[in-house]
């Protein structure tokens, strides 16, 4: 196993307190591999990179052995990174309003003349860094300006830059780990995000991948280490494992994904909005029937990611909605307005903008509805307390202490609480904007059925997502936006993640071509 | 402060030793200081006539720390405060002496005028969408100028025996009715932020603004009121000034800013730590007091002072740091 390793990891113990997150986990990474390390919120996949940054210092008898010599622990952080491990962290670690040579330089080593710095030199080196790969990026270009997806190709390009630079004499390739990089990006990105990787292997550096969706381990890797609650469960070799194997090794035992019995018959609609426009594109119209789940999909930019934003009132647009029989006009909507007339919005940037994590999940769980906690003399703490305990429970918010803070929560129960808290009020209509972004599948499962049974119960849901996994397995209905406006509509069966990724390209092209 | 009492299923918040210590070790701080001058000046520090002085006098700054955790509350800073405090002080004498109006409406234009530069506070801030750390300096600045010029640079004394009496000669258990008027003052602050929908408004508006403004917060609402209410008390804490010495004078109001600030960020390191809170800030204050008057009574000179508070602000700020795992802040 270890013939050519560059790395290896041997019984890697990390305790929190009175808590093992890692419970002796072995690992060895070959030279030229791409490795995926795989699992759950919170199975310690994410704490083996900490102890491998130099992070966490993990307990006595933990082994650490790089290109075949052992590190003194606790590791040191300068030591690792000049040794030729870099790492690319799921925030990338940028400064959005510098640009993006500044960026580069943040961290080079081996930096000639630490008193003068030439602009225009380093532009230039960057800009041939960036052809190598074949990327064209603007290096005196801000962060800010770039699309996630070269963020990422930055962010990934300075850190394999680090390695050439670092004293890996040791074969001169050196190990680039990568936390989690895709959760932000669409597909169409993913998989140009791909193909930089591959080509940084090529050049002969070994690539540890961390994250949780399985499609992308098996498109990318080669070997993936499956974690469960802090123990390694398993090596696989990713070309010959199915999917549903990798699945059931993660989960341990076998969750069923959700699968949504869609109906067909007629349903009256209760949402119709008239005239909208996103972005710069036409007025169009759209209906949403009562009980229904729609999803809007596209390419990014192509309008359908503001939609929900538009309909509550939170960024400026044109159009009208008429929800309960009531009309109101998008310039006039506001958030306060639209909560009003039964919509609610649940933002994908969890902690920027859903809620609030530094305030208790009773707090966060309890905001829309104070008015039902109002005792004569005051707010009714105990009855708030009463109700996201009993909300917590419901949804299945672990662990169950609604007087933690929203911040300490895993991704996955931060959503279940944000849910929760929208769907207490029984919103006509709900609509969400990623749902399930950096969620793992069991809590993803878990959302799917409240959804669902929300739905049952007669609301109407709007759905925003790149995610094809996920509109196929929740959405009645899908309409794919090119240019702003609607282009597609998927119904019933014909509802797959292939014609999803299909319809998205195709009404780009062709949509294109008609143009001309 | 959130007691949590969940039947059956849900675990109850069990007593936790270590948090009710995070709570109350200013309170013990305190105890302790007054222990310790209190056994080297048995007779002069313990009386029971310089504890309540102590109360009386300081129950100014109470009201101005008051002031400007509001505005703390939902995210900005308030340095006009002070000046603002000196601004009602100055009109209450200016009009009231010089002008010979009677005391009511005097009172009522000096609150107004609190409540006015509150707005003007928030105009500048909420539509230009400039940092409040910047317009409250400016406008602060600006309104001591404002003192110099309507006062012509003179301490103006003979103010209203009435406000004088009802602020510090008539007395309840020995203590000043003042200190009385900032605890009341703080047990409102505590129940509205605590216990009503304005008050989780602010705490929503302070903690995340794009959050509060998703989920139909109208956030410039809720700031420009924090500015006027932070205006409003600032002033009240002027009306109590010009009663505790009968007289306004154009600087050394100003004086109390710092001190305030460094008994609101200590306050948020108290009863409710983490969170700006009026309870905690009255302790603060009360605390830092002793160790002045003390250390003072002892022979220290007038610059102990500065030191005091100035090293307290710093050490309350690192320490409220400590309760929150050292995070990164974020006042914008």
């Amino acid at each position: 196993m270890s013939d050519n390793a560059v790395l290896q990891m041997n019984n890697i113990r990390m305790r929190f307190g009175s808590y093992y997150a890692l419970k002796g986990v072995t690992l060895s990474i070959r030279r030229g591999e791409v490795f995926g390390l795989l699992g759950q919120n919170g199975s310690g996949k994410s704490t083996m990179i900490k102890v491998l940054a130099g992070f966490h210092q993990p307990e006595e008898g933990s082994e650490i052995i790089l290109w075949g010599q052992r590190m003194p622990l606790p590791l040191n952080q300068m030591d690792i990174k000049t040794r030729g491990v870099a790492f690319v962290h799921q925030h990338l670690g940028l400064v959005p309003s510098l640009t993006v040579v500044e960026n580069m330089r943040v961290t080079a080593l081996g930096q000639k003349n630490p008193w003068f710095v030439s602009w225009k030199n380093e532009a230039e080196r960057v800009s041939r860094l960036f052809a190598e790969f074949d990327l064209a990026i603007d290096p005196m270009a801000t962060v800010a300006e770039l699309p996630p997806v070269e963020r990422a190709f930055v962010a990934i390009i300075r850190a394999f830059e680090d390695l050439r630079a670092s004293d890996a004499g040791y074969g001169g390739e050196g190990i680039l780990v990568l936390d989690e990089p895709t959760p932000f990006l669409p597909a169409e990105d993913v998989k140009r995000l791909f193909a930089l990787i591959r080509s940084i292997v090529k050049t002969g550096a070994s690539v540890v991948i961390v994250t949780h969706d399985i499609d992308e381990v098996r498109e990318i890797t080669d070997r993936v280490a499956v974690l469960r609650d802090g123990e390694l469960v398993d090596i696989l070799d990713t070309k010959t494992s199915e999917r549903q194997t990798i699945l059931d090794t993660i989960v341990g035992s076998r969750i069923d994904a959700f699968v949504k019995s869609r109906k067909a018959e007629a349903r009256p609609t209760t949402v119709l909005a008239r005239g909208v426009k996103a972005g710069t594109g036409q007025a169009f119209d759209l209906d949403i029937g009562e009980g229904e789940t729609l999803g809007v999909t596209g390419l990014i930019g192509s309008g359908f990611a503001t939609l929900p934003y538009i309909l509550y009132g939170a960024k400026k647009g044109v159009g009208r909605i008429t929800l309960g029989g009531v009309t109101v006009d998008l310039e006039k909507i506001s958030p306060a307005k639209a909560q009003m007339m039964g919509i609610a919005f649940l933002p994908g940037d969890r902690l920027g903008a859903a809620g609030v994590g530094s305030l208790s999940v009773t707090d966060n769980m309890t905001l829309p509805v104070l008015g039902n906690h109002l005792s004569p003399i005051g707010l009714d703490r105990d009855s708030m307390a009463r109700e996201a305990a009993r909300l917590s429970e419901v949804y299945d918010v672990r662990p169950l202490r609604p007087e933690m803070m929203l911040g300490s929560l895993s991704g996955g129960n931060q959503q279940k609480v944000l849910l929760a808290k929208w769907l207490q009020i029984k919103p006509k209509l709900l609509m969400l904007d990623e749902p399930t972004q950096g969620v793992d599948f069991g809590a993803r499962q878990q959302i799917f059925k409240a959804l669902d049974r929300a739905t049952a119960e007669g609301t109407s849901i709007l759905c925003a997502s790149t995610d094809n996994e996920q509109l196929e397995q929740i959405c009645d209905r899908i309409i794919v936006f090119s240019k702003g406006r609607p282009v597609l509509e998927l119904k019933g069966d014909d509802i797959t993640r292939k014609a999803i990724t299909e319809a998205c390209f195709y009404s780009e092209t062709n949509h294109a071509e008609a143009a001309e | 402060m959130t007691t949590i009492d969940i039947p059956v299923k849900a675990p109850r918040r069990s007593f936790n030793i270590k948090r009710e210590g995070e709570r109350f070790a200013l309170v013990a701080a305190w105890l302790l200081l007054i222990v310790i001058f209190g056994s080297l000046m048995p007779d002069s520090f313990l009386s029971w006539r310089n504890f309540s002085t102590m109360f009386g006098s300081q129950a100014v700054l109470v009201v101005l720390t008051l002031a400007i955790i509001i505005p703390l509350t939902s995210g900005d800073f308030d340095l006009s405060g002070a000046s603002i405090l000196t601004m009602s002080s100055m009109l209450i004498a200016v009009l009231n002496v010089k002008q010979g109006w009677p005391i009511a409406p005097v009172l009522l234009v000096a609150l107004v005028s609190g409540a006015l530069i509150g707005a003007i506070n928030a105009f500048f801030v909420l539509y230009f969408r400039i940092h409040s750390l910047i317009v409250t300096l400016g406008v602060g600045t600006f309104v001591n100028g404002m003192i110099l010029w309507v006062s012509q640079s003179q301490t103006i004394s003979g103010v209203s025996m009435t406000l004088v009496k009802w602020v510090i000669i008539n007395r309840l258990f020995g203590v000043p009715l003042a200190f009385y008027y900032a605890l009341i003052l703080a047990a409102v602050i505590w129940y509205v932020l605590e216990y009503t929908i304005p008050g989780r408004k602010l705490l929503f508006v302070g903690r995340g603004r794009e959050v509060s403004r998703l989920n139909g917060i109208n956030v410039d609402r809720v700031r420009a009121v924090s500015f006027i209410i932070s205006g409003l008390i600032a002033a009240l804490a002027g009306v109590f000034y010009s009663g505790m010495t009968g007289s306004a004078d154009p600087l050394s109001g100003l004086n109390l800013l710092l001190p305030a600030f460094a008994a609101a960020f200590l306050g948020a390191t108290t009863i409710s730590p983490g969170r700006f809170n009026s309870f905690g800030a009255v302790i603060s204050v009360y605390f830092l007091v002793t160790g002045i008057t003390g250390l003072t009574m002892l022979g220290a000179q007038a610059y102990v002072q500065n030191l005091f508070y100035g090293g307290a602000l710093v050490i309350a700020v690192s320490l409220s740091q400590l309760v929150r795992n050292r995070q990164p802040q974020d006042f914008s």
